[in-house]
């Protein structure tokens, strides 16, 4: 490649607070538009905004878990701006003292591991939504979004390609999940991220002029949209074009950018202080608390999972992939002691059943210690691997628990060798043909037996007594003969 | 009955010993109106029947003993003050028609001790102007003088307590409203330390500088009046918690001996009109026979205090009216065809000129590369008129000051010239800036008859020292005291 890449992101997140930032209309996702909101989050007139102290709250711990210091003292300021789903016509963000500063987090890259700088969090009010009418010419105003707490994470100009894009954002997003700040759910908007991109010859130092992509809502979308500037941007270079720094909206759906305001065009947001919310304190045993108050995040859990439990990179994060699952598998793991077997069986059983039925770990109608209960049985080779299958199924069917369901099905393996000695000499007495194949050397004939075997004792059979007994019966038919 | 030198405390001991009813007290003052209000246009709005159904339940309760202080007794309210299923217009075109869904905090409070609500008042367009000449749908006139301005922005609460249309009045206060009109209009207005009283319902003007302020006839119906409306808001983050202590108005009697009263040499100069400082070194003599030290100190500081407040009151004034923007209620320009078009017009055609003054001037003060030399400024010198403030209350229990330079002009005198209208708030504005209760009574009248305000200035949560220092000072004052004839 001639060109280097320098990408910064500004990543927002909504928080995924009972109510808004300033009032108490409830936080939510879709809807009948104007059903969530009040006259403070419309800003109507002699309204007050009144700080919601878990938005504060749930924006410390999201700077604990990207590693930012916390600032002791910090202020809301106002952003002034026109514009129609704003109602205030300022938004009340934080300008030069915010509540998070100087994080970031560990990727991994081709050429190994890199730390990518945060260089501020702060919080914020969401605004609204326009709807527009392109065919009847007008544009109606939604305002159930407004006041919805966010934050926005920025980085340094630390990121040099879209997948070193993609990974930071996958596990800033884990993060926060994981914090249980934020739903991070980016086809409903609640993580969205501005992009700034320029990009600079090979051989040079200084950094060319950047551009920005606003408001992308999707991983995806942010790392095409990456590789389309930086290829717009060589192609204008390769021509002896200047770069012209300025705002574009992106496109999902074509994969390209359009100029939506040029640095002249710039707005002058006019910050100044919020004079009527007092400004933001904490002590150092709060913010200790907060830190305390943190659920084990995934970068913790990974290490556990494949150094102390022997995961693979890949089952460790299959696990990871939601707070949900992998909770369950440490429940599971915890219960039957086994975080292996736990493992293995939920990424190859429940993770096939949720797929199958399109249901998110959130949907398991039974608890990770009940799983590992199941397991527990398999593992003190109570019943069968197979029929632990078949258990699993009636699980998620009938929400029973495992031991009635096994007591009821007849599950349990018979463990009396008397009892399969006699089916097993049964089987053989009805089977003289395959007997004698097996006794005149058809090795093959030993599995049709097993089956029979294990049919007749309607799989209940511990699989390695059966083995045994079979094979020393045929044995001893054998020495008869 | 004779309204004209009536107060809060004497109407409730009427009502109480039922010589008179809340509903003949309430038609009395709706009466007045009628008579009266054409000549001094103090209301906006009279809201006549709901007046009297509020006083048929306030007779109830006080049938039934269970009448509060405040059980009764007729008020208007100014009318930036939003009171839901009201119009609201804060005498602008841009709020001609706006009826909020809300109640304001403080009226919420009045309303629960079963208060009378006569109607609203009028004022500078949203509260910005000194003489009650900026509303936009007509200009109040001082009872003493019908053709002179009653002061502002609070000049329909004061005229309206001054002609006895309303028994008290709640006024708001940025840089001198409810005490420069009071005033002007020789009656008692008391701005509270900055937090003391909800601003929930207030509609914003300068968000650290506003605070709601009672106007009544005596510094003890105000202290009644504060009473019924102070208190922490959950919908107010900037309300003050505090500890609550005896009455408001328990706090007027004791007398100021030994009380040490300082009063800023920078308040002497030659602005001052000479019978409005010969009233002022009156009043020192009588403060000084009843028992006070008086002795000048300086706060150099108090001499930037204009600028700053203008920087800062229309800085933040400029953010507080951008959501005036014809989208979601309001003035809506006709026939746009673009949103910036839409809300270019709707401003133009809906805010008055002082309005659009304020907002340049805001605007360009937090413009980005001026906001240090402009707005930052401001805010330093507020960090050193506090603090200059706090050297002077480790001195003195009050600070003295005229309230006014001079006494009521003469309406349009100063319309074409904001500067001499700005800086008739010089002794008032940095009491807003540092927070500080302060009350302006009566203590004169000039040639022309019109009254003289003299002003206390407390700590913050100083209300009980200044109230004592104003009833005592209006105690001995009362022989002269005069009401205007209409």
């Amino acid at each position: 490649m001639k060109y280097i890449p320098t990408i910064g992101l500004e990543i927002h997140a909504e928080l995924s607070t009972k109510s808004k930032i300033f009032c108490d209309c409830p936080v939510g996702f879709g809807g009948e538009p104007n059903t969530r909101c009040c006259p403070v989050c419309t800003g109507m007139p002699g309204t007050l905004p009144v700080l919601n102290k878990t938005a504060v709250e749930y924006t410390v711990k999201a700077g604990l878990a990207l590693n930012c210091q916390i600032n002791e003292f910090s202020k809301l300021d106002r952003k002034n701006y026109f514009y129609p789903d704003l109602p205030k016509a300022y938004q009340i963000s934080q300008f030069d003292l915010p509540v998070c500063k100087d994080g970031g987090l560990t990727i991994n890259t081709p050429e190994g591991e890199k730390f990518i700088r945060i260089e501020r969090i702060h919080l914020e009010e969401d605004a609204g939504k326009l709807l527009h009418d392109s065919y009847d010419n007008y544009s109606l105003a939604d305002y159930n979004r407004c006041g919805v707490p966010l934050i926005e994470i920025v980085t340094k100009p630390d990121l040099s390609s879209s997948d070193e894009a993609r990974e930071f954002v996958e596990k800033v997003r884990l993060m926060l999940l994981y914090s249980g700040i934020s739903d991070c759910r980016m086809e409903e908007g609640s993580l969205r991220a501005d992009v700034n991109v320029s990009i600079r010859p090979v051989g040079t130092d200084k950094l060319g002029t950047r551009t920005e992509m606003k408001n992308i809502n999707s991983i995806r979308g942010i790392a095409r949209c990456i590789d389309a500037e930086i290829e717009r941007q060589s192609e204008l270079l390769d021509e002896g074009e200047a770069i012209t720094q300025e705002t574009r909206r992106w496109d999902d759906n074509k994969g390209e950018s359009k100029s939506m305001r040029s640095k002249e065009d710039a707005h002058d947001y006019r910050y100044f202080p919020e004079p009527d919310v007092v400004p933001i304190s904490f002590t150092k045993q709060q913010i200790e608390a907060l830190r305390h108050s943190l659920p084990e995040l995934p970068n913790k859990r990974f290490a556990k999972y494949t150094a102390d439990f022997g995961l693979s990179e890949t089952d460790a994060n299959l696990l990871l992939t939601s707070v949900s699952l992998s909770d369950f598998f440490e429940s599971t793991a915890k219960e039957c002691g086994n975080p292996k077997a736990a493992s293995n069986f939920i990424i190859v059983e429940v993770l096939r059943r949720l797929n199958d039925s399109g249901l998110a770990a959130e949907a398991i109608p039974f608890g990770g210690n009940v799983l590992g209960r199941l397991l527990k049985m398999v593992d003190g080779e109570e019943i069968t691997a197979a029929n632990a299958k078949k258990v699993l199924a009636d699980m998620f069917d009938t929400g029973m628990e495992p031991e009635a369901i096994v007591a009821g099905k007849g599950y349990k393996v018979i463990n009396d060798t008397g009892e399969v000695e006699n089916t097993v000499r049964e089987i053989l007495a009805a089977n003289e043909k395959a007997v004698a194949e097996y006794l005149e050397g058809k090795e093959k004939t030993f599995g049709f037996l097993m089956g029979q075997c294990s049919r007749a004792l309607a799989g209940r059979g511990n699989p390695k007594v059966v083995q045994d007994i079979l094979r020393s019966e045929l044995n001893r038919l054998k020495g008869s003969c | 009955m004779d309204t004209t030198k009536l107060t809060i405390k004497e109407a409730r001991s009427l009502l109480d010993s039922r010589k008179i009813s809340v509903t003949e007290l309430t038609r009395t003052y709706l009466d007045r109106i009628k008579t009266y209000d054409d000549k001094i246009d103090s209301y906006l709005s009279v809201c006549g029947e709901s007046a009297l159904e509020q006083a048929s339940e306030a007779q109830k309760l006080i049938d039934s003993g269970k009448g509060e202080m405040l059980c009764g007794i007729p008020l208007s309210i100014k009318d930036n003050i939003c009171i839901e299923g009201t119009p609201t217009t804060c005498a602008s075109k841009m709020l001609e028609n706006f009826v909020p869904p809300y109640t304001a905090t403080a009226v919420n409070k009045l309303r629960a001790q079963n208060s009378v609500i006569l109607g609203k008042v009028n004022l500078d367009e949203f509260a910005m102007g000194g003489s009650t000449e900026n509303s936009a749908f007509k200009k109040t006139k001082n009872p003493f003088d019908t053709t002179r301005v009653p002061g502002g922005s609070s000049g329909g609460s004061a005229a309206s307590v001054s002609a006895s249309l309303a028994l008290g009045s709640l006024g708001s206060d940025t840089g001198g409203s409810v005490r420069q009109p009071a005033a002007f209009c020789g009656v008692v207005g008391l701005k509270p330390t900055y937090g003391l009283v909800s601003r929930y319902g207030l509609v914003a003007f300068a968000s650290s500088l506003d605070q709601i302020g009672p106007i009544g006839k005596t510094v003890e119906d105000c202290a009644i009046i504060l009473d019924g409306i102070c208190g922490q808001d959950p919908k107010d983050g900037t309300s003050l918690s505090y500890e609550a202590g005896a009455s408001y108005a328990s706090a007027v009697s004791g007398g100021i001996k030994d009380y040490k009263i300082g009063l800023p040499k920078e308040y002497l100069t030659e602005g001052l009109n000479s019978e409005v400082r010969n009233a002022l070194y009156k009043s020192i003599e009588t403060l000084e026979r009843l028992g006070a030290k008086v002795e000048e100190f300086s706060m150099p500081s108090l001499k930037h205090a204009v600028p700053a407040y203008y920087l800062m009151s229309s800085a933040e004034a400029s953010s507080n009216l951008s959501r005036y923007d014809g989208v979601k209620y309001g003035y809506r320009a006709e026939n746009c065809r673009s949103f910036n078009e839409l809300i270019g017009r709707s401003r133009a055609e809906g805010f008055g000129r002082e309005v659009k003054r304020r907002i340049l001037l805001g605007t360009y003060a937090l413009a980005s590369g001026y906001y240090d030399a402009y707005y930052k400024k401001a805010l330093k010198l507020r960090t050193l008129i506090s603090q200059g403030f706090d050297e002077a209350f480790s001195k003195y229990d009050v600070v003295l000051h005229p309230t006014t330079p001079e006494t009521a002009f003469k309406l349009g005198q100063n319309t074409d010239d904001p500067l001499s209208m700005y800086l008739a708030d010089i002794y008032t504005v940095s009491a807003n800036i540092a927070g500080l209760p302060s009350i302006s009574l009566p203590c004169g009248y000039d040639a022309n008859g019109l009254p003289i305000g003299l002003s206390f200035t407390g700590k913050p949560l100083g209300e009980r020292e200044i109230l004592r220092a104003a009833a005592t000072f209006e105690a001995d004052f009362a022989p002269e005291f005069r009401v205007p004839v209409l």
